[in-house]
C-alpha cells in the first residue's frame, strides 16, 4: 500500500519538474519530454533510475523519463549477452511493448475516430 | 528573446518586443505545478494499481509487469484521445498529462487522427510520429551513447 503513496508523490514530482521546464524556461512540451528522456537515459546509465523504480514503482516507470532508462537497460542487458553489437539489437527490447502498442492503437484510432473541432 | 537576437532588431522592433512581453499573460506557475502534481500523481497511481493487478492475477513480477501496464495506459490514453476527452484534461493539467507515457500515446493518436484526411499512407502513416518522433530520436541516441560508454568502461575492466 505504501508503494501507491510513493508512486503518487514521485510521479507527481516528475510532472512538476516537467511543468517547471515548460513554464520557467518556456520550453515546448516536445523539448520538455526530450529533456526528460535524455536525463532518464543518463540516470539509467549511472544505475540510479532503477533504484528510483524499486522505490516508487509506477511513479518512476510511467513518466516518459523511464523510456530513456529502459532504452539503456535493454541495450546493456543485450550487450552483456552478445557483446557490443547487443547495444544495437537490444535498445528497443524493453520499450517494444510501449512503442508497438502506441503505433497499433494509434492506427486503429485513426480508422475509427474522426478529428474533432 | 535572447540578447543576440535582440541586437539585430531596429529600435522600433525592440520597443515592440518590450511592449509585447509586458502584456504577455503571466503564467501562474504555482497553480500549474499543483495541477501537474495532482494529475501526474493520479496517472502514476493508476499505473501502480495496474502493476499490482498484473502481479496478483497474472504471472508477472515487478520487472515484467511494466510492459502490460504501459500498454493498458497507452490504450486508455488513445481511447480518450479519440473520444475527445484527453484534450480537455490535458489543457487543465499541463505537464501532468504530457510527461507520463499517456502523453506520448496522445501525441501519436492525435497526429494520426488529425491527418487522416490526407490519406492513410502519407497522412496517417507519415504524420503519426510528427510530435512523438523527437522523443524516440533523442531517447535512442542518448541511450546509445550512454550504453556504449558503459560497455567500454566494463570492457576496460572498470566499475
Amino acid at each position: 500500500m505504501e508503494k501507491f503513496l510513493w508512486a503518487f508523490i514521485v510521479g507527481g514530482l516528475i510532472c512538476v519538474i516537467g511543468q517547471l521546464l515548460m513554464d520557467g524556461l518556456k520550453l515546448t512540451p516536445a523539448h520538455t519530454t526530450c529533456t526528460l528522456v535524455v536525463v532518464g537515459a543518463i540516470l539509467g546509465g549511472l544505475g540510479l533510475y532503477d533504484r528510483l523504480v524499486d522505490f516508487a514503482g509506477a511513479g518512476a516507470s510511467v513518466p516518459i523519463s523511464s523510456f530513456g532508462n529502459q532504452l539503456v537497460q535493454g541495450a546493456l542487458q543485450e550487450a552483456k549477452r552478445t557483446g557490443i553489437i547487443g547495444v544495437l539489437t537490444g535498445i528497443f527490447e524493453i520499450t517494444s511493448a510501449g512503442i508497438s502498442s502506441a503505433i497499433i492503437f494509434g492506427f486503429l484510432a485513426s480508422l475509427i475516430f474522426k478529428p474533432k473541432g | 528573446m535572447s540578447n543576440k537576437k535582440r541586437k539585430k532588431l531596429t529600435p522600433t522592433q525592440q520597443e515592440y518586443q518590450d511592449f509585447a512581453s509586458a502584456r504577455e499573460p503571466k503564467r501562474p506557475i504555482f497553480k500549474n505545478c499543483l495541477k501537474a502534481f495532482l494529475v501526474g500523481g493520479i496517472i502514476c497511481t493508476i499505473g501502480q494499481g495496474l502493476i499490482w493487478f498484473f502481479m496478483t492475477y497474472f504471472d508477472f513480477n515487478e520487472k515484467t509487469a511494466g510492459s502490460p501496464t504501459s500498454s493498458v495506459l497507452i490504450f486508455l490514453s488513445v481511447l480518450f484521445t479519440g473520444l475527445g476527452f484527453y484534450d480537455h484534461i490535458a489543457q487543465w493539467a499541463g505537464a501532468g498529462t504530457a510527461i507520463p507515457v499517456t502523453g506520448f500515446a496522445n501525441t501519436i493518436a492525435s497526429a494520426a487522427i488529425e491527418h487522416r484526411s490526407e490519406g492513410f499512407v502519407l497522412g496517417v502513416g507519415g504524420n503519426m510520429f510528427k510530435i512523438a518522433g523527437p522523443v524516440i530520436v533523442y531517447g535512442v541516441f542518448s541511450a546509445f551513447v550512454v550504453a556504449i560508454i558503459k560497455v567500454t568502461i566494463e570492457m576496460l575492466g572498470g566499475m
